[in-house]
């Protein structure tokens, strides 16, 4: 009953209104590279100040998730994700959009985002307090294993191009080591260059590395962008709900697995969203047709990305902790609000938080209608506008984007040049997601391990503080079976196919 | 975006208060974050911005340039605008502990810091199902264990690096710090039991709230939002540290208006608002204003050389 009481103030004309101009704004920063989820959060919390808590954080969910869903716009039409969270969503995503299904595409993602979203607020709303524990349970040695197994994902991606996946993620990881490290503070690889101190930026290199060769391709070759297809005008909003019924199961478990991995603080959506993405594949009748514009491609990543928002917020309100970087911020507003977080705050300030549950749940679903309107507005939009126009405006914004991370000069060289080494190692086979994925994964796996070594030699027990732990060794167990899979997938075509290769050498 | 909705923002806040004149340019000011938003040097940031701009009239835009431990924008500073329409966040150990380090692109020498405003005492940190009750306990443990308690921190040579250095010292006792990348990080371990205790400032403990206890903090006297959590020095352990904030401009400004700022940033301090804010949230305000600022940067230089040496950071 009292739930419903909640329910009722979420939905508030002032507080449905935010919800609403929280979403458009957040999917139009979210679309454009480079202004983040956080970035949009920060900016605007010092209008939440003038509001009541509870509308505050409604504004603040609400932009939040709706950059998260906007990053999925750039990564399908431009094939450079918007965010790193939409980084998994390009692997499917540019394809359709490539041979002339970019609309679907939008509708596909902005159904499993709204249902990721749902799904992880519904955790959010029910489940709290037991599934904070989670955050918990995850030590050093847990990033440690987490990181490894990210980077055994990459292999297992890179289809028929295993060495080159790993090569690439091994340039990430050494990227991934220049500047100050965080744990030792040795200063590594700066030749003396104050601008190499802070390293290399993720969403500096990520706006280099994929967005620079789309731009030189473009210049480079006669063809348009994207194909247009027969069918450009439409929403095509129930082919897209078809998939989604069919792939139904697809989108449950990447919003579970996207709640449980927004839930851990070191990890966030571009992580959730990869483990999607290759367990969809793994299981899939057709792994072949991924990457290639597989529907249930979009819809794995999509739903996992947007679930890590509501599993975010977990750790953020019951512990304190906040699970991603805009959850942070929203801590830091709250703090200024005079608002604590802790256990105390579901029983003790219920009704801020509930409204605020419902009032996510709330801007999730306004998500759908305004969404879809925002994506054909932007398919058609990228279609319509000549290349001669496309190129300088996309160039115009990774210069913007890549400076307004840091306000920062330095880091548009940064992206500038690892731009157009992305684009040397393209015509030789690398993909860019691997090395942004090792730029990711690195700090991860490094500060993981030299926690785990310190704490396990202060121990005396620094092979059980790796091999030792449940968790761990789960977390080592899928590693492992991600690295087999292929050879045993392999192995066992080449069995099936061993009797038929008798019989013909027998006839 | 930020601009305009600040803009309007500014000129309402401009009609209500008649601004007095101070000796800079009158325009907006830009005070630039050398972190993450979210952190503590945002948090102060976000309660002054309000009452900076009803004692100027004048706008101020909070900004972030994180990076490198704050080092990426400290070593930018000087190339700003010296006219008052750029201030920064300066924050100690950290802008007399990197160039200690080596290359952090900026000597300690070149920041020109114009008003000192709260710091953050270190605190020893249990989660709250821990066996501790008492530093007491913890030093005994550690003196029976070498090397055995594991203490989280944010950074590697940061205030929570040097506290657990001077603790270690003092007690005569034999620690293991493990650096996390931020104070989140550093308190989920924590948390977690991953640790047996974290080196944290007294506002982790305010954040955290039941969930953990806070064993002494390294304040001169007792906070208020702790009355019966004692100060190192009762427990006799001679530790006042923390972690400094204050406000630095780039070389280029003029010594009248580096003054004007830090009158400003003295009015603002002072507030009623701004204190009960602070305290409210176990920031412990001080009052260093320009011109005591010298004497105060040389002692802390003098205290941190010195742990660095203990250290092997120089020789």
């Amino acid at each position: 009953m009292e739930l419903l009481t909640h329910l009722q103030s979420a939905l508030m004309p002032t507080n449905l209104a935010l919800a609403f101009v929280g979403v458009v704004l957040g999917t139009v920063i979210g679309a454009l590279p480079g202004l983040s989820a956080t970035m949009a959060v920060a900016v605007l919390v010092p209008f939440t100040f003038a509001m009541d808590p509870a509308s505050g954080l409604i504004a603040l969910g609400a932009i939040y998730t709706g950059a998260i869903y906007g990053g999925a716009f750039a990564a399908i039409l431009v094939n450079t994700p918007g965010t790193p969270s939409a980084i998994a969503t390009t692997f499917d995503g540019f394809p359709l959009a490539k041979r002339g299904d970019g609309n679907l595409a939008v509708s596909l993602a902005t159904l499993a985002s709204v249902t990721g979203g749902v799904i992880g607020a519904l955790f959010l709303l029910f489940l709290s307090p037991p599934l904070a524990s989670v955050a918990l349970a995850f030590g050093p040695a847990e990033y440690f294993w987490l990181a490894v197994f990210g980077l055994t994902l990459i292999s297992a991606l890179s289809v028929g191009n295993t060495l080159k996946g790993l090569l690439g993620a091994c340039f990430g990881l050494f990227l991934a080591t220049v500047g100050v490290a965080v744990v030792g503070g040795d200063i590594r690889y700066t030749f003396d260059q104050p601008f190499l101190l802070g390293g290399v930026n993720v969403i500096a290199a990520l706006i280099g590395l994929y967005c620079v060769p789309v731009l030189i391709d473009l210049v480079a070759t006669p063809q348009p962008h994207l194909k247009i297809g027969s069918q450009s005008g439409a929403f095509r909003f129930l082919e897209a709900l078809g998939h989604y019924r069919r792939g139904w199961f697809t989108v449950i478990r990447g919003s579970v697995i996207g709640t449980v991995v927004g839930i851990l603080p070191g990890a966030g959506g571009s992580i959730a969203s990869l483990v999607s993405y290759s367990e969809t594949r793994r299981t899939a009748k057709h792994p072949e047709r991924f990457g290639k514009g597989e529907p249930d491609g979009l819809l794995c990543t999509e739903s996992a990305n947007n679930a890590t928002v509501g599993g975010g917020f977990i750790p953020t309100l019951v512990l304190g902790i906040p699970g991603t970087p805009p959850d942070a911020v929203i801590l830091g507003a709250l703090l200024v609000q005079g608002i604590k977080t802790g256990p105390g705050l579901f029983t003790g300030q219920g009704d801020i938080v509930y409204t605020f549950i419902f009032g996510l749940l709330a801007a999730t679903i306004i998500m759908l209608p305004m969404g879809l309107l925002i994506g054909r507005y932007a398919y058609r939009a990228i279609l319509a506008v000549p290349k001669s126009m496309l190129v300088p405006t996309i160039a115009f914004l990774t210069v913007i984007g890549s400076f307004a991370v840091h306000n920062n000069p330095n880091d548009v060289i940064i992206m500038f040049g690892l731009g157009v080494v992305g684009w040397i190692m393209n015509r030789f086979g690398f993909e860019p997601s691997p090395i942004v994925l090792g730029i990711i994964l690195g700090p991860i796996a490094e500060q993981g391990f030299v926690q785990a070594y310190l704490i396990g030699n202060a121990q005396g027990d620094v092979v059980g503080m790796f091999f030792g732990r449940p968790i761990s060794l789960a977390i080592m167990g899928f590693a492992i079976l991600t690295l087999v899979y292929p050879w045993f997938t392999a192995w066992r075509r080449r069995r099936g196919a061993a009797p038929l290769l008798g019989e013909n050498r027998a006839g | 975006m930020q601009r305009t909705f600040s803009t309007i923002a500014g000129l309402a806040a401009a009609m209500l208060v008649a601004a007095p004149a101070w000796a800079w340019p009158d325009r907006d000011i830009d005070y630039i974050i050398p972190f993450n938003p979210g952190g503590e040097s945002d948090i102060a940031a976000r309660m002054q911005q309000p009452i900076f701009q009803e004692v100027t009239g004048r706008q101020v835009i909070v900004k972030y340039q994180p990076g490198a431990g704050g080092a990426q924008a400290w070593s930018q500073l000087n190339g700003m605008p010296g006219d008052g329409s750029v201030i920064m966040g300066i924050n100690l150990p950290h802008a007399i502990m990197q160039p200690l380090q080596g290359n952090a692109g900026y000597e300690t020498a070149d920041l020109v810091p114009v008003f000192w405003f709260h710091y953050t005492p270190d605190a020893l940190i249990v989660r709250a199902e821990s066996e501790f009750e008492s530093i007491d306990q913890v030093v005994a443990f550690a003196r029976d264990n070498p090397g055995m308690v594991t203490l989280s921190g944010s950074g590697t040579n940061s205030a929570n690096h040097l506290a657990q250095q001077t603790f270690d010292q003092l007690n005569g006792v034999t620690t293991t710090y493990i650096p996390f990348s931020g104070t989140g990080p550093s308190v989920t371990a924590l948390l977690g039991g991953q640790v047996t205790a974290a080196w944290g400032y007294s506002t982790v403990a305010m954040n955290q709230g039941e969930q953990v206890r806070m064993l002494a903090v390294a304040s001169e006297e007792r906070l208020p939002s702790f009355p019966d959590v004692p100060t190192f020095q009762e427990l006799g352990i001679d530790m006042v540290s923390g972690a400094y904030r204050g406000i630095a401009v780039p070389a280029s400004t003029p010594v009248e208006t580096r003054r004007a700022i830090s009158d400003v940033f003295a009015e603002v301090n002072a507030t009623e608002r701004n204190v009960t804010g602070m305290t409210n949230g176990a920031f412990v305000v001080i009052d260093v204003p320009y011109d005591e600022v010298a004497t105060f940067m040389a002692e802390r230089q003098a205290e941190y050389e010195a742990l660095a040496r203990q250290m092997g950071i120089i020789d």
